[in-house]
């Protein structure tokens, strides 16, 4: 049923669909509302959940891996500091292939403290083994949870998910979403039924010690099972589609790239504001697409070079950077691309900063200009060199 | 695997552990009194390590290894499940760890998991150091203890400081019950598991481990030097209740602490010194006045 | 694609650690126990087997010779004796 609400609700109410036995959170934002609307769920008794609120974000990662150990389908929900808290928790759900779901509301890294949207919590955290989703807007976020969780506990999977939105932004915007009813999602999204789980009726222990003998396969298999996910996530958004009628679950979204000359690559909300300035860019011939990443891991490197193969200047925008290197896709889809293309990094919108069609519009430009590996955009010079420096 | 002693026990052998290692008895020991229906989150540490390399493990019940300082939080996770799907009425969860494991970097989960209230059973296996990483101190390791990290020199004596004590902040937070058990004395150990598992809220259950390699002693002396600690005051036998001291094993008359000592490498240099001697002792009297041991 | 990620209950009795003894073994007398059980119940290894008096038997392929059994013994019924002697 179509509601305007606010994105924290609206993800909430996805996750309440989705019936998970245990969540588990620890207060950050701008992750907050989301955390809330689920225990007034649980308070009002509409979701028959044990919601737990530890003391910490590494006891709410390390709670939820519990959980679902021995079979509840789980939940947390973090950002930034809190999703680096609990880094150790993250990597080890991974490596244990337990299928948690997480909501991570993106926002930018200490120091200097900033409450704001960047994406540098999430791309920082890729390496370890987890699905990564990125949603454009709240349809999306509701959409990719429900799929997620799919996706995640399909016994040849077994992998967590983290679905990524942009924080403020999209958590705190208020938006149209479609929420589909219960009987829906459960039509869709079965009750968790792991192949391995810890029983007394068959008992095994969880979490060995790894020597040198094993540990080499067990990363690869690892790897090599979120290579395999990319099929599936396709076919899991096929199956998607055909029951709820919407495109939101993919590896990528191809917009206007046919015979686009200027091929801009984004991930998230900003893909909004470019695919609005690619309209007005059009109207005046210019011809520029956009490729969105939806599946960050998987990096989904075949529907890259598919979508980027006939676009001769690529300008990627990073909600990121990797210090003293260049932003993370930027190395990642520059790897993919043949040398006959042009190719920028650009690293925008850190720490909450606007991007607006603007900016675009001169990332557009530049992306025809000459190379640049790694521009941050729109730097005030007034800031830069003026009163904060020491 | 299909000998009877594998049958009986729900913690076995081909574990690595060293000879006459305190912890794997004390493991043992809770596990077989806990009985099948029980789920044990563990820690890092000698136990962990010992027990499952892959692919083996010794534990005969379901069993799951996270990471150092969680214990507590993953069986705070273990028991909501349990919980959510109707079965906390059959299956015990156990958290258990090391002293560094609960004392120092899991002192946060485990103040949360209490606070909350949840269903388990913390078991702390105290040998005094992070014994699995090399024998270095922790904030259990006793005063003037000698460990890697605390090592003798001129400048040092040992471990300056005394044990954080462990079991008043864990029944300070008010629990139903906290208490300390020692392998010094097995029966009481197993006596006081059944006790706990019994409760249902939160427990925590403090046990000494002598560890003949970092303590420096006989491998066939580790039940004896689990006694004398016990014996002298210097690791008292204490129960509390929602908070309240509930009783003690008392002392009539207590050993003079150079019984003690003299077991343990760790402690030789105290020995030696009549002035460091005294000062342990008198960490001795002070526990024996403040349970009321005599 | 899995690989090792957990292990079935009590695998570790394919580590037969009856191999690291090198100098002492338990050798248990069998005349005056008194099936009080204290040397089954400290056991690190949990390998010593017994229902009635006189009948305890460790297990040599696990018993590491620690000599915990032989300490606890009320009735010094067991004696340590060096690793090549016969028992039985």
């Amino acid at each position: 049923m179509k509601q305007f609400l606010e994105g924290s609700w609206a993800l909430a109410e996805s996750v309440k669909l989705c019936r998970p036995q245990v969540v588990s959170a620890y207060p950050i934002t701008p992750q907050t509302h989301i955390v809330e609307h689920l225990a007034q769920f649980v308070a009002n008794g509409d979701l028959k959940a044990e919601s737990v609120n530890v003391e910490s974000e590494h006891s709410a990662a390390s709670l939820v891996l519990g959980s679902e150990a021995v079979g509840s389908r789980s939940f947390t929900c973090t950002s930034s500091q809190g999703l680096f808290l609990m880094a150790e928790v993250v990597f080890n759900i991974a490596g244990m292939r337990l299928p948690v779901m997480m909501v991570c509301a993106n926002r930018a890294v200490s120091a200097p403290i900033n409450i704001w949207n960047d994406q540098q919590d999430s791309v920082s955290l890729r390496d370890s083994g987890w699905i990564q989703l990125q949603a454009e807007n709240n349809q999306e976020a509701v959409d990719l949870i429900i799929a997620g969780y799919k996706i995640g506990e399909d016994p040849k999977i077994m992998l967590p998910v983290m679905v990524c939105v942009d924080g403020f932004i999209l958590t705190h915007g208020m938006e149209t979403v479609d929420v589909p009813s219960q009987a829906e999602v459960d039509k869709f999204l079965p009750a968790y039924n792991p192949p391995y789980k810890l029983d007394v009726a068959d008992p095994m222990s969880l979490g060995l010690l790894g020597d040198p003998t094993v540990y080499h396969e067990n990363r690869y298999a690892l790897h090599r099972t979120l290579l395999e996910t990319i099929p599936l996530i396709e076919q899991t958004g096929k199956d998607f589609k055909a029951q709820f009628g919407r495109d939101s679950v993919r590896l990528v979204e191809e917009y206007k790239l046919d015979d686009a000359e200027i091929a801009l690559v984004a991930m998230g909300s900003v893909c909004g504001t470019i695919k609005d300035t690619i309209d007005e860019q059009r109207a005046k011939g210019v011809k520029v697409g956009l490729l969105k990443i939806v599946s960050y891991r998987p990096f989904p490197d075949e529907a890259i070079k598919k979508a980027l193969a006939k676009a001769t200047y690529i300008g990627i925008v990073d909600k990121n950077i990797s210090l003293g290197a260049t932003g993370a896709n930027y190395a990642e889809v520059k790897a993919l691309m043949p040398a006959d293309k042009k190719v920028s990094g650009f690293v925008a919108g850190l720490g909450g900063r606007d991007i607006t069609p603007c900016t675009i519009q001169g990332i557009i430009n530049d992306t025809k200009g000459a190379v640049n590996v790694c521009k941050f955009v729109d730097l005030n010079e007034k800031i830069l060199f003026g009163e904060f420096k020491v | 695997m299909e000998r009877e002693h594998f049958q009986e026990n729900l913690y076995v052998s081909g574990h690595t552990a060293c000879p006459g290692c305190g912890q794997s008895m004390a493991a043992r020991l809770v596990l077989n009194v806990a009985g099948p229906n029980t789920m044990i989150a563990n820690a890092t540490g000698c136990l962990e390590v010992f027990s499952t390399k892959a692919p083996e493990t010794a534990f005969g019940v379901p069993w799951i290894h996270s990471l150092f300082e969680n214990a507590a939080a993953v069986a705070s996770g273990v028991e909501a499940s349990l919980k959510a799907q109707g079965k906390l009425s059959t299956v015990r969860v156990i958290a258990q760890a090391g002293d560094g494991g609960t004392a120092d970097i899991g002192l946060q989960a485990l103040s949360g998991m209490l606070e909350r209230g949840h269903d388990v059973l913390y078991v702390c296996y105290d040998n005094e150091a992070y014994m699995n990483t090399g024998i270095q101190r922790s904030g259990l390791t006793p005063f003037e203890a000698n460990t890697t990290t605390t090592p003798l020199g001129k400048n040092s004596a040992g471990n300056p400081t005394y044990k954080k004590p462990l079991v008043e902040i864990c029944a300070a937070h008010h629990i139903p019950y906290a208490a300390s058990a020692s392998v010094g004395f097995p029966q009481d150990l197993q006596k006081k598991v059944k006790k706990a598992l019994d409760i249902r809220g939160p427990k925590f259950l403090h046990v000494h481990v002598p560890c003949p390699l970092g303590w420096i002693s006989e491998p066939a002396g580790t039940l004896e030097v689990a006694k004398l600690a016990v014996q002298t005051g210097l690791f008292p036998l204490v129960e509390y209740e929602y908070g309240k001291l509930a009783r003690v094993f008392k002392l009539p008359a207590p050993k003079p602490v150079e019984e003690y000592l003299k077991t343990q490498g760790r402690f030789r240099h105290i020995v030696k010194s009549p002035q460091e001697l005294a000062k342990v002792q008198q960490t001795a009297d002070k526990n024996i006045e403040f349970y009321g041991l005599k | 694609m899995f690989s090792i990620l957990a292990s079935k209950a009590k695998t570790s009795c394919a580590n037969k650690t009856g191999t690291w003894r090198t100098m002492k073994k338990p050798k248990y007398l069998r005349i005056n126990c008194i099936h009080c059980g204290l040397c089954k119940l400290v056991c690190p290894e949990g390998c010593i087997e017994g229902k009635e008096k006189n009948k305890y038997v460790p297990d040599y392929d696990y018993c590491k010779g620690c000599g915990l059994c032989a300490y606890i013994c009320p009735k010094k019924d067991i004696e340590m004796v060096s690793e090549d002697t016969e028992v039985k």
